[in-house]
């Protein structure tokens, strides 16, 4: 624990020491890390969701305050409580969820709060210059006159890096930054940053994707619950030993899929034709038609905000201002109500957990139940049945693995794997004949997620009828017997066979550079059908 | 779970020490002889069988009141109705009681009644308002506190006023239909049993039926109550309803066990005191009357020190409020729990 820091002139360029952060929730979010980062490296920050990576950079950035513990930068003691003092010690972060201005430019965003001046006015020419200087040293070049919101994501987040580089930032923080990015998007962010390190700067990269972090970093170090497991030499580590660091055990690196032949699947669960949805006068959801029969998992691939979170709202009953029809095994569910949908038959596991999935604050055993606590043998249609819910929820709690040493203890005092198995277990032990699989891993270790997975793969081996709605490729690709991408609120492309797409394909749905005609769609779809 | 409880309770008990002490200092400040005028305070309601019975008998309403608004509040509503379900509840029963010729009992039961249906109403209001247009209940209840205040004014001024009385009082409610005063020289009347059930009723309707939990959930997370298939908005309506009802039976129960003649000429507070009573008890209906009776010491010794000191009853206030702020004050005493946490993580990681 104590190192020998003073022994070391030539000393690494970041040192955090012993650092213990612990949430008012009592969450331990690191206990006694030390983390140290060598000049013009590209270090990877690897570890399941819940580690403490984010964390550990957030203590690193002035974003939260560290309980115990010391941060060296080039072997000074330093003391950072808010992004500014942080940036200026030369550390620069771009965010897992963008910071900019949606409304002004690229050159706005680039220069704010040290906006060039021409007289008491801003000189946006002064401002469009800096930029495209900036963008040409480094390598990230961007129309500075292009406003943020009409952008594509991977010009955002050059926009973070350009925005942290002037500012002077020599090491620069990465907080997941692939998770949004398409493959395209991710291979020009990689050739970014190795000229970043060619010319002197320290990156910081932070990410669970094994692969990922083998091709771009030169160390890397593996946090697990709170704690740094390790630091190595990114060459002298396999991607199995990597993730067994991360999760300690062996872990299946291969997603199953439902074996189910297509002669199997027949009846049709989920059926959605010609669903459109209007908000602010803006189509978010166009010509939608999609069936889902028993059987099969059907994954909806794209970037994340071109109309899926809408799609699933709707289907759930949750958003009822739409047009076109759903039927849920037959039945017409389009008018219907959550709870109506439900006894139709519908399991869902939502986008966001902590709003919809769970009530943070209620016990296990009270979001374990949330779906049928008016029926038998929870309850006689009005008095709960005390017996049976404890019974009910311990069978749960062990069939599905939840870690919680009680069920009466708050859920939110349980890590976000227990979470989500949580709404899984609730979501998936009503024999639902329709699960709608919203991001079901996201923000979650690898450890929930395989056991997850496995869940979504058994349920639909025995019958049900799986929509899979995912920002994560691997995910949507390794799970799905059928693969459909959303652009821009439509339907681009169906692929019949998910085994047989690639990612860089994908890709290029997801952007929007190709897409299948309606009408091929529409054939293929009922030609599903059968 | 078990040190989060402790926690708790001694977070409260340490917010009633420093309301106490606040309120000493402040009794030093005003008083000649401030510790005979605090001793007043703090021994107030033990010094006479009359006074002791006089705290006992002002839980009863509090009591009442600090249950539906816990019903409203676990629901996640911020319904303040419950002053205006207590006045007009009380207005209701004087009417059943001056106008109905009914036998003993029976026309006591319709008393009752009249009280419940007055404040089902009173809380149906802003519970529809809010449903149907998603009309902020705390501001709509609020507003309506005013309306029954001068409504059931308006009813008892120019419908049941004695004219033989100089002062502004009702007729006086027939004998059958009061509630007995059972203990001699005591006010305390047989209303104590239907609170009683009352507290069992809403502690069993909160925990352990499924409409409680529909309740429950839909106040701790109302999207989570939507997703999940919870009817919110019919939920959001009947607990109202059902609060306004306790509230107005409070009413009632108050009138016909205490008095013989409506005589209020203001609206007597309990709804406002109620919502104390339920933040102390952190909307647990088996805790409401605890917190009742202590709210109803803090009054009466507080009176007693009126009587006998040269201090005033409203240093109360003082304290209601210091305990208030504190007991609901999320980071009272956060610095604590977080130096014993990070306590229990050094010892866990020198021991690994």
């Amino acid at each position: 624990m104590e190192g020998g820091k003073e022994s070391q002139r030539e000393g690494p360029i970041l040192l955090m020491e012993g650092i213990t952060k612990i949430y008012p929730t009592g969450l331990v979010a690191n206990s006694n890390v030390t983390f140290e980062v060598r000049e013009g490296e590209i270090h990877a920050l690897v570890g399941e969701n819940g580690a403490g990576k984010t964390t550990l950079m957030k203590v690193l950035f002035g974003l939260e305050k560290h309980d115990a513990g010391n941060i060296f930068v080039k072997g000074e003691q330093v003391n950072i409580t808010s992004p500014r003092q942080a940036i200026g010690h030369g550390i620069g972060m771009v965010h897992q969820h963008f910071m900019l201005a949606p409304s002004l430019t690229v050159a706005e965003n680039i220069v704010l709060g040290q906006e060039p001046r021409k007289g008491i006015w801003f000189d946006q020419k002064k401002a469009a210059e800096t930029c495209i200087d900036l963008g040409k040293k480094y390598g990230l070049e961007v129309d500075p006159y292009a406003k943020i919101a009409d952008v594509p994501v991977g010009v955002k987040q050059r926009v973070e890096i350009l925005k942290a580089l002037l500012r002077g930032s020599e090491i620069l923080v990465l907080d997941e930054p692939t998770a949004v990015l398409t493959p395209q998007e991710t291979v020009e962010l990689f050739a970014a940053l190795k000229a970043l390190k060619e010319g002197g700067h320290t990156i910081i990269f932070i990410s669970h994707k094994l692969a990922e972090v083998k091709e771009i970093s030169d160390r890397v170090t593996v946090m697990r619950s709170g704690r740094v497991v390790g630091t190595r030499n990114t060459e002298e580590i396999s991607i199995r030993d990597l993730s067994n660091m991360m999760v300690g055990r062996d872990v299946e690196l291969e997603l199953p899929r439902p074996k189910m032949s297509a002669e199997d699947r027949r009846e049709v669960r989920l059926l959605v034709k010609d669903l459109k949805y209007v908000r602010d006068n803006k189509d978010v959801l166009k010509d939608i038609n999609l069936q889902v029969k028993s059987g099969e998992i059907v994954g909806i691939a794209g970037i994340e905000g071109n109309g899926q979170a809408e799609l699933v709202e709707i289907l759930t009953g949750l958003c009822e201002c739409h047009e076109g029809t759903i039927q849920i095994c037959g039945e017409d569910a389009t008018e219907k109500k959550p709870g109506e949908i439900r006894e139709l038959g519908l399991s869902h596991i939502p986008q966001d957990r902590m709003t919809f999935g769970v009530a943070a604050e209620a016990s296990v055993a009270e979001n374990l139940i949330s779906t049928r606590y008016n029926k038998p043998p929870i309850s006689n249609g009005f008095l709960l049945n005390l017996k049976a819910i404890f019974a009910t929820c311990l069978d749960l709690i062990n069939k599905f693995e939840i870690k919680a040493n009680d069920p009466k203890q708050p859920v939110n005092t349980l890590s976000g794997g227990n979470i989500q198995k949580v709404v899984v277990a609730r979501e998936f032990s009503t024999d639902p004949e329709v699960i709608i699989a919203n991001q079901p891993t996201r923000g979650i270790d690898i450890g929930a997620s395989e056991s997850i997975h496995k869940y979504l793969v058994n349920a639909t081996e025995n019958g049900a009828a799986v929509l899979l709605i995912s920002a994560d490729l691997s995910e949507v690709m390794g799970l799905s017997n059928r693969l459909l991408v959303m652009y821009e609120g439509r339907i681009v492309a169906h692929f019949p066979d998910a085994e047989a797409v690639t990612e860089e394909e994908l890709g290029l749905y997801m952007l929007g550079v190709k897409h299948q005609e309606p009408d091929e769609i529409v054939a293929s779809l009922m030609g599903e059908a059968g | 779970m078990k040190t989060d409880k402790r926690f708790e309770i001694l977070r409260t008990g340490v917010a009633i020490g420093v309301a106490l002490l606040i309120g000493f200092i402040v009794t030093c400040l005003v008083s000649e002889a401030p510790l005979k005028a605090f001793g007043y305070f703090l021994r107030g309601p033990f010094t006479t069988t009359r006074r002791f019975a006089a705290f006992l008998e002002a839980a009863i309403p509090l009591t009442f009141t600090g249950l539906a608004i816990s019903l409203v509040f676990s629901a996640g509503q911020f319904n303040l109705g419950a002053e205006g379900q207590f006045f007009i509840g009380a207005v209701a029963a004087t009417a059943a009681g001056i106008y109905l010729d009914l036998p003993p009992v029976i026309h006591t039961l319709v008393c009752l009644l009249a009280g419940i249906a007055a404040g089902a109403v009173a809380g149906f209001i802003p519970g529809i308002l809010k449903a149907k247009w998603n009309a902020s209940e705390l501001v709509s209840s609020l507003m309506l506190n005013y309306v029954f205040l001068k409504l059931g004014m308006y009813l008892v001024t120019y419908h049941m006023r004695d004219q033989s009385v100089g002062a502004l009082v009702s007729l006086p409610l027939k004998e059958t239909s009061l509630l007995t005063q059972f203990i001699p020289n005591t006010r305390i009347h047989t209303g104590v049993f239907i609170l009683l059930i009352t507290v069992l009723f809403c502690y069993y309707y909160l925990f352990r039926t499924s409409q409680g939990y529909e309740v429950r959930m839909t106040g701790q997370n109302i999207e989570f109550a939507r997703y999940s298939g919870i009817p919110v908005l019919s939920v959001i309506l009947s607990v109202q309803v059902l609060a306004g009802a306790i509230a107005g039976l409070g009413g009632a129960v108050e009138m016909l066990g205490i008095y013989k003649r409506f005589q209020w000429l203001a609206s007597p507070g309990y709804g406002f005191d109620g919502v104390i009573v339920a933040t102390l008890a952190k909307n647990n209906p088996a805790l409401v009357p605890v917190t009742a009776l202590f709210l109803a010491y803090l009054r009466v010794g507080a009176d007693v020190m009126a009587i006998y000191s040269d201090v005033s009853a409203e240093m109360v206030a003082i304290i209601q409020a210091v305990i208030i702020l504190l007991v609901t004050a999320e980071a009272f005493l956060s610095g604590y729990r977080r130096r014993m946490l990070l306590r229990e993580v050094k010892q866990s990681a020198s021991a690994s």
